[in-house]
């Protein structure tokens, strides 16, 4: 193994990096692109297999294809209720604001969606949303805007680099000047020297046991912000999604979409009650129904209030796993969804192909003929990088975020459906404002110092050399998921997560001397060794976050607390490395203008 | 219900490589995929393998079981002969970069060859009216994952290197396909698919419609039509007949 | 590869960078310099036969910055690897199911058909009995069909004298020609030839035995474009062969009467329009070639009909290949006197 200081890198010179090749890192990349800065994508897997094409349900954009009574405020308004109010009203309004015309650029680059019988893009209802809003191909609503968006990013000739991993942001004074990383093909190191960098990696479920995340969750963007002295917002947010699968274990965790809810599928208990009737939050009171009557009659008419099924998910959530606490639970521990009783067999394969698919193929199990049982799955990081809710960028200057990776947007609780548009949104606005960045700073371009990419490289190079009695970095990492589903799940107390920060710690340090066997060459094992360090800072900050947080809200639920805190409504919790440890302080969360807190108060009905 | 799996994985890369074997334990309900990953937490945690989401929707953990070109995550121990070893080995028709992981990157050569989707004149800018009935050829190949399990069985590339510059393969050809038949998509690419692309290489034997994990009728419902449209516009003189007088017609008409 | 390189220019090809190029471990040589400007591009620059070498030089766009930096920026130090090879594996299929089986079974089956069929067209007795004529002599297009040979039971069928006394050989031949062609050139029936008797391949995964392979991009095989004149003389064929049905009520003490060779070929009519209207080129012509099913409602159902009906093709082409041959049998057993046939009113 050559010592790091004896390696040349690769070198290459863009005026965009963009780190992720999701929905955001695309939108990102093409958006940088067509401002006219040469571009680089980069993606820790090939092009198209990012987590986006696990989201399943819809682009959320008022369109007012269906309800011409939609529009930009209502979807405003549904975002920062769903949110509970601490998202950044700023984002909310461009999110809604700007929804639309990024659907229609889908179309115009090809995307195929689902149509109205006037032939409009048809939209589908979810939860927390108050008119049928997303736009939607069937269940695969993800892979038909990953595909669009890369088919649109290869033919604008963008480069691309697929499987390389970035362990490292580079900076000059106090400026983005590159990244630094390796091919996981051949473990070879590479330097980009870019004034702008857009983080579009997505999440952090990749820390927790039961997920709907992929291995690449690892949120990487997180912690290389950290490092590189950005700072993260409301990391306690963390959305675990109420249905996910429980049997078999194989596949627990795997999502079962919300659109099974928002086309007429309801939850029972082991009793066939169903039981979300008795969890309506007083905040959701006007504008849920009471009965089951009621309920289904909103399918067909909207008249009528919102199925308390379709409550936003962190009421759901925590309303199924109060039910199987109480001994009301499936066999396996969930709880059950149904619509095998509900909706017909055609209406059901037609609507739903590929749960249909996921659970004839994995589970054995005819979701036309039987009901499905599901638990809450860790889905989605509410938290992220802090940024300027119009151009992306952190408080490091070069540096963007845009999606899951970048918070505020969603505040304390993410409606179904938003995310998709918030990727392209703020894809988009992060692109843009990335290559304006870069070309303003003209000839005063930040430098790569050799001495920064080889202390990167040592850092990297490290597992290769300790013993190998130590522990492997897959025993690390499932110890690391235990950790942060039994001590940091969806209910938390100061004490579990006291223990779950000296348990970090020690975590940290084996991590630390985990040893690796075999080359440099598409090593898994070295991989997760490296990617262990990201989970451990992000985990850490997600524990020591909803350790300041005294209070109950969205997706961050306290047992010593359990109710909402009009002090900490105003706040938002800040964490920023500190000479290498995590630390966290309150900051007060920015006011929305009058007129756009008017429509906050405003009745459902 | 505990119980110990054979694996005969290969490993090794471009320069050779042989059968190693593994014995796993394995439970209930699993898939080929979670013993693959016992065995990189157990015994070799360099073992190269591709995966994303283990939950058939990215495409990525495409390998040969068997000898038959599956997923790993959709594929069901149970679902396996009982008792007998199971052999994993890399996708065949790429190159092999290491263990379970080949090069693909033919494929994204071939993606970039294809001419985008571009909108008919006459409904130039999105949003645009399309219906259900117009979209729902397309969609079928949208579904498309991309796991290139298709490319790989596929005897034209797999037992024939030479044929990899001139063939585009099943994946692209759901890919013009999806595009001709696309109701706002105003380029012609049938005549590129048939010259360049190498359409007339597939001889209908319809393994990528066999192997495909998202049930896309590649063969019936996308080559076999792009033949036939091909026919269209080069073979048969009756249709190209009426297509020209109604073509004059709406020229005149217009 | 000439035509690779002109869809280069127009199609706006991007220098993606592939991980494919990027090869090796510490063990190979590495930092050979590059010289192009792209990512993508090979070490050693030149077009290679693979995929990952038939990159094109980079094309920079966008602003290029002011100051030299920018400029010469993109220049990749890569390992230049040795040509990526596939996996050494030799066994031409791993598989452990009996995939011969499916193939033996096909090629049997199509062999004895090809035999019955060669043997009973040559025949050229034994295929009217009236008011049956065997489905593989009509329609009987020559003179010789008036023919009544000494010895033999054939009674004259109905004929058309297009050719003369000069076509010496059996009538037969003339006709079979449609039905053969059509079959010949179906698209279930490709796939159930090449995999079974050409083996190409013989099963999914299991290497085929070829050295080289064109498949139907050159001539011969290019010619199974033809299908679709096929079609068009098959839906003629099936309307002379339906004439026959109709004609087997018709026996000398009159119409209206029927036996079981009337009951064979009115089965053998149905089945025969089922197999043409459910082919693949009839799914396009009634309406697979349209752009817009919503400009066209009418056309659309029958596509849709015509399209489940195609999803059972392969039962059809297998069941009415079979019954075309029984029906052939039927009537020669009859003609010849080995079978009496039953009268149902």
């Amino acid at each position: 193994m050559p010592a790091a200081d004896q390696e040349t890198y690769e070198r290459h010179s863009y005026d965009v990096v963009v780190i992720g090749a999701g929905g955001a890192g695309l939108r990102a990349a093409i958006a940088a692109h067509e401002s006219g800065a040469r571009t680089a994508l980069i993606c820790k897997s090939l092009l198209g297999k990012a987590h986006t094409v696990m989201a399943e349900g819809g682009i959320a954009a008022a369109m007012a294809n269906l309800w011409p009574e939609d529009n930009w405020q209502v979807h405003f308004r549904d975002t920062m209720r769903g949110g509970k109010l601490l998202n950044h009203w700023r984002m909310a309004e461009l999110h809604a604001k700007e929804a639309p015309d990024r659907v229609y650029e889908l179309e115009q680059w090809g995307a195929l969606f689902d149509r109205t019988p006037d032939g409009k893009i048809s939209q589908r209802d979810f939860g927390g949303h108050r008119y049928a809003r997303l736009a939607h191909v069937g269940d695969r609503t993800g892979l038909e805007m990953i595909r669009t968006l890369q088919q649109r990013a290869v033919s604008l000739g963008i480069d691309v680099f697929m499987e390389l991993t970035v362990t490292e942001l580079l900076k000059d004074g106090g400026k983005v000047s590159g990244a630094f990383g390796y091919w996981r093909e051949s473990g070879r190191f590479v330097v980009f020297e870019a004034p702008a960098i857009v983080l579009a990696t997505g999440g952090i479920g990749k820390s927790w046991r039961v997920t709907s995340n992929s291995w690449e969750y690892t949120g990487d963007g997180h912690a290389l912000a950290l490092r590189a002295g950005a700072t993260l917002l409301n990391m306690e947010f963390v959305q675990f999604h109420p249905t996910g699968m429980v049997w078999p274990p194989a596949v627990r965790g795997l999502l079962v979409t919300e659109s099974v809810r928002g086309d007429g599928g309801a939850l029972l208990n082991s009793e066939g009650k169903r039981f979300m009737f008795d969890y309506i939050p007083e905040f959701f009171k006007a504008e849920t129904a009471d009965s089951p009557e009621e309920a289904d009659r909103w399918y067909t008419d909207k008249r009528n209030r919102r199925p308390p099924d379709l409550l936003p998910r962190d009421e759901v959530a925590r309303a199924i796993n109060n039910e199987v606490k109480s001994g009301r639970g499936s066999p396996h521990g969930g709880v059950f969804l149904d619509i095998a009783s509900r909706r017909s067999p055609e209406f059901i394969k037609k609507r739903l192909p590929s749960m249909y698919q996921q659970f004839m193929e994995l589970a054995g199990v005819d979701i036309t003929k039987e009901p499905m049982e599901i638990a809450p799955t860790c889905h989605y990081v509410m938290g992220g990088v802090e940024v300027d809710p119009d151009s992306q960028m952190s408080v490091v200057p070069g540096l963007f975020a845009a999606g899951e990776v970048a918070g505020g947007m969603h505040g304390a609780n993410r409606l179904g459906g938003n995310s998709l548009s918030d990727l392209l949104v703020f894809g988009k606005r992060a692109g843009e404002h990335a290559a304006e960045y870069g070309a303003a700073l003209a000839g005063g371009r930040p430098k790569v110092s050799t001495a920064s990419a080889h202390d990167a490289a040592e850092i990297a190079l490290a597992p290769f050399a300790h013993d190998q009695g130590h522990d492997n970095p897959y025993s690390v990492h499932q110890e690391l998921q235990a950790v942060m589903q039994d001590l940091v799940g969806i209910i938390r107390t100061e004490h579990e997560l006291r223990l779950a920060l000296d348990r970090l710690v020690e975590l940290r340090a084996k991590a630390a001397a985990v040893a690796v066997e075999g080359n440099r060459q598409y090593n898994p094992g070295w991989h997760l060794a490296l990617d262990l360090r990201n989970m451990l800072v992000v985990s850490e900050s997600v524990a020591r976050a909803a350790l300041e947080r005294q209070e109950s809200r969205g997706g961050h639920t306290r047992d010593d607390f359990p109710m909402s805190d009009p002090y900490w409504a105003t706040q938002n919790v800040v964490v920023e490395l500190k000479e290498g440890t995590v630390s966290v302080r309150r900051q007060p969360l920015p006011q929305p203008p009058a007129e756009l807190a008017k429509l906050l108060e405003e009745e459902a009905h | 219900m505990s119980y110990q799996l054979v694996l005969r994985i290969w490993r090794g890369d471009s320069s050779g490589g042989d059968f190693v074997h593994y014995e796993v334990p394995a439970d209930e309900g699993e898939v080929v995929l979670d013993v693959v990953h016992k065995t990189q937490a157990l015994f070799a945690g360099d073992l190269a393998v591709r995966w994303n989401c283990k939950a058939g929707k990215c495409g990525s953990c495409s390998a040969e079981i068997n000898g038959v070109p599956r997923l790993m995550c959709m594929t069901k121990l149970s679902s396996l002969p009982a008792g007998r070893a199971v052999t994993i080995t890399p996708l065949r028709t790429f190159p092999v970069i290491k263990d379970l992981v080949t090069d693909v990157s033919f494929n994204y050569e071939k993606a970039r060859q294809v001419p985008a989707f571009s909108a008919q004149p006459d409904q130039p800018v999105a949003p645009f009216t399309m219906y259900q009935e117009d979209v729902e050829r397309s969609q079928e190949f949208r579904k498309c994952i991309e796991c290139w399990l298709c490319q790989d069985t596929c005897h034209v590339i797999r037992d024939h290197e030479e044929n990899k510059p001139h063939f585009a393969g099943p994946r692209f050809f759901i890919r013009y396909a999806e595009l001709d038949m696309h109701p706002n998509d105003g380029l012609d690419r049938k005549k590129l698919l048939q010259e360049t692309q190498g359409l007339g290489y597939c001889n209908i034997t319809k393994c990528c419609t066999e192997v495909c994990p998202e049930h896309i009728k590649i063969t019936d419902n996308a080559i076999i039509a792009m033949k036939e449209r091909v026919v269209d516009v080069k073979y048969d003189p009756v249709v190209k007949f009426f297509g020209r007088r109604r073509a004059g017609r709406e020229k005149r008409g217009s | 590869m000439a035509g690779v390189v002109t869809l280069a220019r127009t199609c706006r090809l991007a220098p993606i960078t592939l991980t494919g190029l990027n090869v090796g471990s510490d063990a190979l040589p590495r930092q050979r310099p590059h010289p192009g400007n792209t990512a993508a591009g090979r070490s050693d620059g030149r077009p290679g036969p693979g995929p990952a070498g038939s990159a094109r030089p980079g094309r920079r766009r966008g602003t290029s910055h002011a100051g030299s930096h920018a400029m010469t920026a993109v220049t990749a130090e890569r390992p230049a690897g040795p040509a990526k090879a596939r996996a050494a594996i030799a066994p031409r299929t791993l598989r452990l199911d009996k995939w011969w089986k499916e193939p033996a079974i096909t090629a049997t089956i199509l062999i004895s058909f090809v035999v019955y069929a060669t043997w009973a067209a040559f025949k050229n007795a034994d295929y009217f009995v009236r008011p049956y004529l065997s489905p593989f002599y009509s329609p009987c297009l020559a003179s010789i069909c008036g023919h009544a040979r000494a010895g033999a039971t054939t009674v004259h069928p109905p004929m058309v004298g297009l050719f003369g006394p000069w076509w010496a050989i059996s009538p037969a031949i003339i006709v079979l020609i449609i039905p053969l062609g059509f079959r010949f050139t179906c698209y279930y029936y490709r796939k159930a030839y090449y995999r079974s008797i050409w083996q190409s391949p013989s099963a999914c995964a299991v290497r085929e035995p070829h050295k080289g392979y064109k498949g139907e991009s050159k001539f011969p095989l290019i010619i199974q474009n033809v299908h679709r004149w096929f079609f068009y003389l098959g839906l003629l064929l099936n309307g002379i062969l339906t004439w026959d049905a109709v004609e087997a009520f018709h026996f000398p003490r009159g119409w209206g009467h029927a036996g079981f060779g009337t009951l064979m070929l009115v089965v053998n009519a149905i089945l025969l329009w089922t197999y043409s209207l459910s082919c693949h080129s009839c799914r396009h012509i009634i309406g697979g070639r349209l752009k817009h099913f919503s400009r066209h409602p009418l056309r659309f159902k029958l596509w849709g009909v015509v399209s489940k009906m195609n999803t059972k093709h392969m039962q059809l082409a297998w069941v009415s290949l079979i019954f075309v041959a029984l029906t052939d049998l039927y009537v020669r057993l009859v003609a010849s006197g080995w079978v009496t046939d039953p009268r149902f009113f």
